[in-house]
């Protein structure tokens, strides 16, 4: 497959296929719920009538106002390019990669925490706040398991160290460390993403918000890149995760890879739907005791395969 | 030929202050001349500087001396131009920043003598880092100490200024004892007062570790290392703005310059060098982020922004130290690189931050943070260039700041993969680096927030205004470098490469260093970014006008008359970090509870003392100062006749000395 198929295909498949991972996750938490729920693919339509809306700006705001919305969907799909979708290779690739699909998170990070405090809200800024604090404390969990997966592949390069090949090889011999490593990454794409235990992306009290606070005053065409750029990031974070529990025993085929992995993804949004379902959401002074704890599962996983 | 220009390029800074001093005070020609020279020495450093890199060889120029201790030798090799580079470079806009941050007209008491001290500062550093003689070095080491000094003390009618400048001064100097020490014993190894070869003497030679210590100690508290690092705070706090950018984007880095430099004279040296850098970065680093996210004022934050981004620098040379020991080419590349750049990007994002920083003072009149907000408005490109800086200084893609930190992870990469325990267990501080990144984008998200988003909180920054044009050009030139060295790293690439070579590593090392580290892959990844925010931008930008925008107040929950009193303020904001660290940083909270169903009036004010300088350092020696006087007054009795009895009784003693030690002979 040449680069620009690859590249093609491998962009499609994140920008059509997204925006169903929320849509799942609601219909899960609706049928655990006992209601019908909204339809699985609510978000499309959503986003669709977001495009056609005007705008209501505050005029506290300036251009930093627009630069998080922009960068929500820009950063998700430029970090994309790193990494592999089942059979897809990553169309961008080289040694080191991996640090900078951390960092770009962190730039976006930056600029949406900046685009809430730009509106002068009181409530905007306490979700600032809470965000750039228990990232802070997810960086270094994300960092050890790369770490781990790069000692495990003998290379910084996601496209190797999710590779299911070597991962065939790694699971058998190294599963603890595996383990500990899934559940560490499981816990920060929950963080990431704004998902229970973390935050509830359906809480209706300003107060109590993380990441949905930060966004209140986006609307129309903004809001909509903001809600699209967060399945794009649910999809490229859980990717992480799908690519590293993706079965041992792989067909070499390249289309049966990919449908899996695409078949993983769905599962993680069911997984992530069962979690919210059953699960409360812990009191803020409790998160980074959960963050931390997962660092240091990851630590411990690390030190295993060190000795 | 090209070490005159380096030094003609040195001498030019060292006096550009002088004509103005024989002019008159309220002449404002000699700030003028002073920027002419300093541009002039600016041009022959750099075009010195692209003279040594052609040569293939280090430059060498040895003259007779009369000191004693070898010649008046001079040498300029990769290390010496990586820090070169940001010498010349930032006191060119220095110079140029300061024609409208510090007027000679508005600035008649002190104006001149802060040009000259200046220049002497700019022109000792280059001094620094081209001596190859330990006499020569302590000098101009000395020149630039005592620059600094002057400097720091600039507006010296006030109080805080006074004593930040003697923190300096007590500080400064302990660090210059201990590196006298090392010379001297650096002198006894060798034989010559003179600079060896680099990875010409035996790391493992008994002295070799306490010279190291040494080094350590005496460069340490130059360059900030925790817990070295109690005079930065308030120096770069007290100074003027374009002071604080070169104190602390440079004149740090000659701290940086002197342990590259002694630590590279070893070769093999043991694990234990590289794994006390390690450990101390990592403390610097994450303390140093720590105490900036709790301070309320703009120049302390950056200040201990820098004893991060020292911390940062300590760890990639931590790393090449253990690389060097354990003889693995690779990670003593990436690590060197990546101290080496970071040693550049800190120079250059940290000049402009102050510079931003000098522009916001200058405009609102405070350096409150808490009394800022919506400067964005009033000050639309100092705002541009702040995020600039911000962005590249939390280490974020695209812009120079990240490059230097991916080259040190990919150091602890090589470490992690090592079979070696001993190296494999380093690649645990690579977390500390990551929270040291995460914690900076917290910091820094709330400094830009609070200044220049949301409503002016005050009367003074709903005035504020853009700063003149020499101060707006010197820092747009200086984001232009921050986005250049982002954008296409590999510029940078043969300075590095000269400078890992010059170290005294393999021939192939610097080689090795980018097959593994491969920057143009960077520019890719960040046109790729650009682009599809560009398109974005566009799309939006056509639907905002397809579709009518409406103006509405900000959402408070239906409350319509929220006033810029109710924003989140910078205290707030850092407060649940700030309680994570407490273990640390002790925060100190004064406030009154609300009491009964109808309050009166409260107040609340939070403040974090530094830990090292306020905590242990000062109420110790006011301990020691108050023992001495009880001393003296036990002592000094007034009596003539017991002054007599202490002559008596030391002659006695020394009498007693001389003759045990006789005997002992």
């Amino acid at each position: 497959m040449n680069l620009l198929s690859l590249l093609i295909l491998h962009s499609l498949l994140l920008l059509l296929l997204a925006p169903l991972l929320p849509g799942i996750i609601a219909k899960t938490k609706a049928f655990f719920g006992g209601r019908k729920g909204a339809p699985v693919l609510q978000l499309y339509f959503d986003l669709n009538r977001l495009r056609r809306k005007g705008m209501v700006v505050s005029p506290t705001t300036s251009w930093i106002f627009f630069v998080g919305p922009l960068l929500a969907v820009a950063v998700p799909l430029t970090a994309s390019l790193m990494l592999p979708f089942g059979g897809l290779a990553a169309p961008v690739r080289f040694g080191g990669d991996a640090i900078l699909f951390v960092y770009l998170f962190g730039l976006l990070r930056f600029f949406t925490a900046s685009a809430a405090l730009d509106t002068g809200s009181a409530f905007e800024g306490m979700g600032a706040a809470r965000e750039v604090s228990f990232s802070c404390l997810a960086e270094p969990a994300v960092l050890l398991v790369l770490l781990l997966l790069g000692r495990l592949a003998g290379s910084f390069s996601l496209q190797q160290m999710l590779a299911p090949q070597q991962l065939a090889v790694a699971w058998p011999a190294q599963g603890v460390t595996l383990g500990l490593a899934l559940v560490t990454l499981l816990v920060v794409v929950l963080a990431e993403n704004a998902r229970i235990p973390v935050d509830d992306p359906n809480t209706h009290l300003e107060l109590t918000m993380i990441h949905e606070v930060m966004v209140l005053d986006h609307s129309g065409p903004a809001l909509g890149l903001i809600e699209y750029g967060s399945a794009l990031k649910l999809w490229v974070l859980g990717g992480l995760v799908v690519q590293l529990s993706l079965p041992p025993l792989l067909p070499t085929d390249l289309a049966a890879t990919t449908l899996l992995f695409i078949a993983g993804q769905l599962l993680l949004a069911l997984l992530i739907g069962i979690i919210e379902s059953v699960m409360a959401r812990l009191p803020l002074p409790r998160v980074p005791a959960l963050l931390i704890g997962s660092g240091l599962l990851a630590a411990f996983g690390l030190i295993l395969i060190l000795r | 030929m090209t070490m005159n220009l380096l030094l003609t390029g040195a001498l030019l800074l060292l006096v550009s202050g002088v004509p103005g001093l024989l002019l008159s005070r309220a002449s404002g020609l000699g700030e003028r001349i002073a920027l002419l020279l300093v541009a002039a020495g600016t041009v022959c450093g750099l075009t010195g500087v692209a003279g040594v890199l052609r040569s293939p060889v280090p430059l060498l120029l040895h003259l007779p001396w009369s000191m004693p201790g070898g010649s008046l030798s001079l040498s300029a090799d990769g290390v010496a131009l990586i820090f070169l580079l940001p010498i010349f470079i930032i006191s060119f806009c220095g110079a140029l920043y300061g024609l409208g941050y510090w007027k000679q007209a508005e600035h008649q008491r002190n104006g001149r003598k802060l040009r000259f001290c200046y220049g002497l500062l700019a022109g000792s550093m280059a001094l620094v880092v081209l001596a190859a003689n330990a006499v020569l070095f302590i000098i101009v080491w000395e020149l630039m100490a005592l620059a600094g000094y002057f400097l720091i003390t600039t507006e010296d009618d006030k109080e805080p200024v006074r004593k930040a400048g003697y923190v300096y001064f007590a500080a400064t100097h302990l660090g210059t004892a201990a590196l006298l020490v090392m010379f001297v014993l650096l002198g006894q190894t060798t034989g010559s007062l003179d600079f060896v070869k680099p990875q010409s003497l035996d790391g493992t030679a008994p002295l070799a570790g306490l010279i190291f210590f040494l080094a350590l100690l005496g460069f340490g508290s130059k360059a900030g290392f925790m817990p070295l690092h109690l005079w930065l705070p308030g120096g770069h706090g007290s100074a003027p703005s374009h002071v604080s950018a070169i104190l602390s984007g440079v004149m740090i880095k000659t701290g940086i310059y002197g342990i590259v430099r002694v630590a590279g004279f070893y070769t093999a040296p043991p694990a234990w060098w590289g794994w006390l850098l390690l450990v101390i970065g990592t403390i610097s680093g994450v303390m140093g982020v720590a105490y900036a996210i709790a301070q309320h004022d703009l120049k302390r934050l950056l200040a201990y922004h820098s004893v991060e981004n020292i911390g940062i620098i300590g760890i990639g040379l931590g790393l090449a130290l253990i690389g060097r020991s354990y003889h693995l080419p690779l990670l003593t590349g990436l690590g060197l690189a990546g101290a080496l750049l970071h040693v550049i990007n800190h120079s250059l994002f940290k000049s402009l931050l102050f510079y931003t920083a000098g522009a916001v003072i200058h405009a609102t009149g405070t350096q409150e943070i808490d009394r800022y907000g919506g400067l964005i408005k009033s000050m639309p490109k100092t705002a541009v260039l702040f995020v600039g800086a911000a962005v590249a200084i939390c280490g974020l893609p695209p812009l120079n700041g990240f490059v230097s930190e991916w080259l040190i992870y990919l150091g602890f990469f090589q470490a992690v993969q090592h079979s070696s325990i001993g190296v494999a267990l380093s690649a645990m501080f690579a977390p500390a680096l990551a929270l040291i990144g995460g914690l900076a984008v917290a910091c820094f998200v709330k400094v830009f927030g609070i200044t220049f988003l949301g409503n002016p909180r005050t009367e003074a920054a709903r005035h504020g205004h853009e700063a003149p044009a020499s101060m707006w050009l010197s820092m747009s030139l200086i984001l232009l470098f921050c986005c250049l060295l982002g954008l296409i790293p590999w510029v940078v690439q043969p300075l590095l490469r000269r400078a890992i070579l010059d170290w005294g590593t393999e021939l192939h090392t610097a080689a090795a260093t980018f097959a593994v580290a491969r920057l143009p892959w960077l520019s890719i990844a960040a046109s790729v970014l650009l682009l599809v925010l560009l398109l974005l931008f566009g799309w939006l930008n056509w639907q905002r006008h397809r579709y009518p925008q409406q103006r509405g107040a900000t959402w408070g929950c239906g409350y319509q008359f929220a006033t810029e009193r109710m924003q989140y303020t910078a205290s707030s904001f850092a407060d649940t970090l700030v309680s994570l660290f407490s273990w640390g940083l002790w925060p100190q909270k004064h406030d009154c509870k609300v009491l009964g169903t109808m309050p009166t009036e409260s107040h609340f004010s939070s403040h974090t003392p530094d830990l090292v300088l306020d905590r242990m350092v000062l109420p110790l020696s006011t301990h020691i100062a108050q023992a001495c006087r009880w001393l003296r007054r036990q002592l000094q009795q007034g009596i003539i006749g017991i002054y007599l009895l202490y002559m008596g009784l030391a002659v006695a003693g020394l009498l007693a000395l001389s003759s045990l030690l006789g005997g002992a002979q």
